[in-house]
């Protein structure tokens, strides 16, 4: 699709821009997690800064269009971080633009610690979007508790661009941990997973390769504690073979779970499945894909299928979603006929001209 | 604060409405008798006071849909109710409404352990959802004050925190899923037992929504394994702009304690007379608790009382057992009996960036003088949620507009600074006036077209969250109207 791109550099133009537009636009920040599906592109990119980082508070304020990859580096320097580890899909979706904050927040997208810290849309404390009228909304604020009227924040974190632009947002942040570890276990069983979530021991990450049959369970903290945790957990899974990556080989293992690393380079369409943790392994074992990950405990499933094979059909009436990351299905699970009412009722109240991301999310 | 009157055309539907509740529920669950609806006649917010027209107490989510049919059918205003202990009104009836009370509908429906999860309905207490799996060591985590008697229908009303939220986070980090019943009388599952949404974030947005988009009737709560272990340590401080740098100087250093608390020398006065708790006489002093085996808790408290000791503090306890440690929370834990003890109080939960505390907390000083009402604070510092407990006299004529006025100035200033006027509480009626102050007109028009889209006639709980004149014409609120 030949696109035009607009970077609006302030909310006053944004709003100029909605005020006076009658067509459909594709709501982008750094477009690196959704193709654009409409001619006219409007991108955050050109709103960029921090705006505020108060590291003894553990929030942050920074502008939408402002790369994920400054948010890291400033925090870093702090040595603190997004503890809800966005992932990175561009590699596996061959998308060439970059992460933006705005856009991690506005498709809620958590990694592998979501099981331990929550999701993207737990660590959202305010935004500020401009509705498809042109007006300028802000709901939330800076501090971590809030319950200050209806909270919109939730409402537009997993938006997908389809209720307003997002020009700012403010997040809770989270020490980076002392040191990590992850233990690879030998098992048969995906269950391994839900087992070592069900210890006191703060399990921080839990991941499932179905080919090999290993598991890996990461702990995360202060030097003494990993140390006696790792042993703990070592006296609870003494049946099974286990090997230990140092923190060094942990952080690569689990940058690369973040980064779809072990599903790149494969023919066929990549779904992204959310259900009840002790049912991610019966979807796999009714598949029958051509790979197949678990992570969140079992509840959040990876697969490559064959081109054009429904994966929803298998579903049924399992409780969960599938989402088609690339393949010919929509790519948004649907949903319930009275939450589809209420859905597109909210959306009109929003965006009654109809301009933001008419293929997403319908 | 200002009651609406009622509404003399839906009073004349009583016997009609009372009639079409008894054809389906059981006599003692339908509540008509002017004596008998004084019982719900206020919330813990309990200088406002209003019986409704009639209450009923559902026992199943098929009950409470077909009541809210009936209400709808009639233009019947409902308010919903868990445990009346609401602090900012959120329960409060008008005199032309029903209450919808959930309390006989508490049953665990499933406890899953793999899964983490506990399906219940709304009218079980939070501290009954931990009760029910603690014997195999779990816990729900949100902890309100009131968690002995509140229910979870009102925890999600009002997304409800407590003292440990720090870690855990408040209830809708901890909600997966919920069955609702919308002013039509539909029956609408969100979420589930997985641990995102399909569409948009309607669960998130049920949460803290004050009971005015739907009835919650279940609720699929996250449930965590217990820590093995936790201790606090009492750090005492001769000025609080010390005592808030040693907080922000720790969670700097990557400590993330469970709960840090804070209170000031009013309130540690006040605690310590009604307790007998042993507090040093100081300015600031914080209780800071942290959790993990024995070796875990070791290395985090070595680290606080570090970064503590650069302070120099009046005063450092470290507990080394369960008594001690129940001796240092003894205080924190009465500080509200205590402060009741002294006179009437009033309890804001304003929130404001870290930072600030010093710079608010002097303000408030000043205030106090300035209005002439003494004030208290005991507050959650970690994440910079106030309670000032502003004292007066509820039998001193104008006492409780006073205190009402310099609560109002607390707010203000709270949101001047950068924060909030609710960080657990809930708006409910005491807070609704003042919601211009932390939002714009357009602000206030994104969240009132919600409500438009679950409850078009404005039927839920109509006369909470919002400003009585904003939200009059939607109301259906002739002289609301016209005052504004």
């Amino acid at each position: 699709m030949s696109t035009t791109s607009l970077m609006p550099s302030s909310e006053s133009d944004i709003r100029d821009l909605l005020i006076s537009e009658t067509e459909g636009l594709h709501i982008a920040g750094g477009q690196s997690r959704l193709r654009a599906t409409e001619e006219k592109v409007i991108s955050t990119c050109a709103l960029t800064g921090i705006v505020e980082y108060e590291p003894g508070a553990l929030t942050m304020v920074a502008k939408a269009g402002t790369p994920l990859s400054i948010i890291n580096e400033t925090l870093q320097k702090e040595n603190q971080q997004l503890a809800f580890e966005p992932p990175e899909y561009k590699h596996i979706l061959n998308l060439l633009g970059h992460s933006t904050i705005g856009g991690v927040f506005a498709t809620n997208a958590s990694g592998s610690r979501r099981i331990q810290v929550g999701a993207a849309r737990d660590h959202l404390l305010g935004v500020r979007f401009i509705d498809g009228l042109g007006r300028v909304v802000k709901n939330g604020g800076r501090v971590m508790k809030n319950v200050t009227g209806y909270d919109l924040v939730k409402l537009m974190a997993g938006s997908w661009g389809t209720l307003g632009i997002i020009t700012e947002v403010s997040f809770k942040v989270l020490p980076i941990a002392e040191t990590q570890v992850t233990l690879q276990i030998a098992s048969r069983e995906a269950s391994i997973l839900t087992r070592a979530m069900n210890t006191p021991y703060d399990v921080s990450g839990t991941f499932y390769d179905v080919a090999s049959g290993f598991a890996y369970i990461r702990i995360e903290g202060f030097d003494k504690s990993v140390k006696y945790r790792m042993q703990q957990l070592l006296k609870e899974f003494s049946d099974f073979e286990i090997d230990i990556f140092d923190a060094e080989e942990s952080k690569k293992f689990w940058s690369d779970v973040n980064n779809l690393a072990f599903l790149k380079n494969m023919q066929g369409d990549l779904w992204r499945i959310s259900v009840r943790p002790t049912d991610g392994i019966q979807i796999i074992k009714k598949l029958d894909p051509k790979a197949s990950y678990l992570d969140w405990s079992g509840g959040l499933v990876w697969l490559r299928v064959e081109e054009g094979f429904n994966v929803r059909e298998k579903m049924q009436k399992m409780s969960g979603h599938a989402m088609c990351l690339s393949g010919s299905f929509n790519q948004f699970h649907p949903i319930s006929t009275i939450e589809k009412t209420m859905s597109t009722s909210i959306r009109k109240k929003f965006d009654p001209k109809m301009l933001f991301n008419q293929q997403v999310l319908n | 604060m200002y009651l609406t009157d009622p509404n003399p055309k839906i009073l004349a539907k009583k016997s009609e409405l009372v009639r079409k509740l008894l054809s389906f529920l059981p006599r003692d669950a339908v509540i008509d008798d002017p004596h008998e609806t004084l019982a719900y006649e206020c919330d813990a917010l309990s200088a406002y006071r209003c019986p409704p027209m009639v209450a009923v107490l559902p026992s199943t989510t098929e009950e409470v849909a077909k009541i809210l049919k009936i209400c709808w059918d009639l233009d019947v205003p409902v308010v919903p109710r868990g445990s009346g202990t609401s602090l900012a009104g959120g329960a409060l009836p008008t005199g032309d409404s029903l209450v919808l009370g959930v309390a006989r509908m508490n049953d665990t429906l499933e406890v899953d352990y793999p899964n983490r999860l506990i399906r219940v309905q709304t009218g079980r207490t939070n501290l009954s959802v931990t009760g029910e799996v603690e014997s195999d060591g779990f816990f729900y985590a949100p902890d309100p004050s009131s968690q002995l008697a509140c229910a979870i229908s009102g925890n999600i009303a009002m997304n409800s925190g407590g003292a440990h939220c720090l870690k855990y986070g408040v209830t809708s980090n901890n909600l997966l899923g919920v069955k609702m019943v919308t002013m039509q009388g539909e029956i609408i599952d969100l979420g589930g037992s997985q641990l995102d949404a399909s569409g948009y974030d309607l669960l998130g947005l049920i949460c803290g929504s004050e009971g005015q988009l739907g009835i919650v009737t279940e609720a699929t709560l996250r449930i965590l394994h217990k820590p093995e272990g936790a201790l606090p340590v009492l750090i005492g401080y001769n000025d609080s702009e010390v005592a808030g740098q040693c907080v922000s100087d720790i969670i700097k250093a990557g400590v993330l304690p469970v709960a840090i608390e804070f209170m000031d020398r009013p309130c540690i006065r006040a605690t310590d007379a009604f307790s007998h708790a042993g507090y040093p006489d100081c300015e600031a002093l914080l209780i800071i608790e942290v959790e993990g085996s024995e070796i875990e808790i070791e290395e985090q408290l070595a680290k606080i009382i570090e970064i503590a000791n650069r302070h120099s503090p009046v005063e450092l306890r470290r507990a080394k057992n369960s008594d001690e440690a129940n001796r240092i929370w003894l205080g924190r834990k009465s500080a509200f009996g205590a402060m009741g003890q002294i006179n009437d109080y009033m309890c804001l939960d304003g929130t404001i960036p870290v930072s600030k505390l010093p710079f608010v907390l002097k303000r408030i000083s000043e205030m106090s003088k300035e209005f002439g009402l003494d004030v208290g604070n005991v507050f959650h510092a970690g994440d910079g949620n106030m309670h000032p407990l502003i004292l007066y006299n509820a039998n001193k004529p104008g006492d409780l507009e006073t205190c009402e006025a310099f609560g109002a100035e607390i707010l203000k200033l709270c949101v001047e600074v950068g924060g909030c006027l609710t960080g657990e509480h809930g708006v409910g009626i005491e807070k609704r006036d003042l919601m211009q102050i932390q939002y714009s007109a357009d602000d206030l028009e994104a969240q009132m077209s919600i409500k438009d889209v679950f409850d078009p006639k404005w039927l839920l709980n109509p006369t909470k969250v919002f400003p009585l004149d904003v939200s009059a014409q939607r109301r259906g609120d002739a002289s609301q109207e016209t005052a504004a």
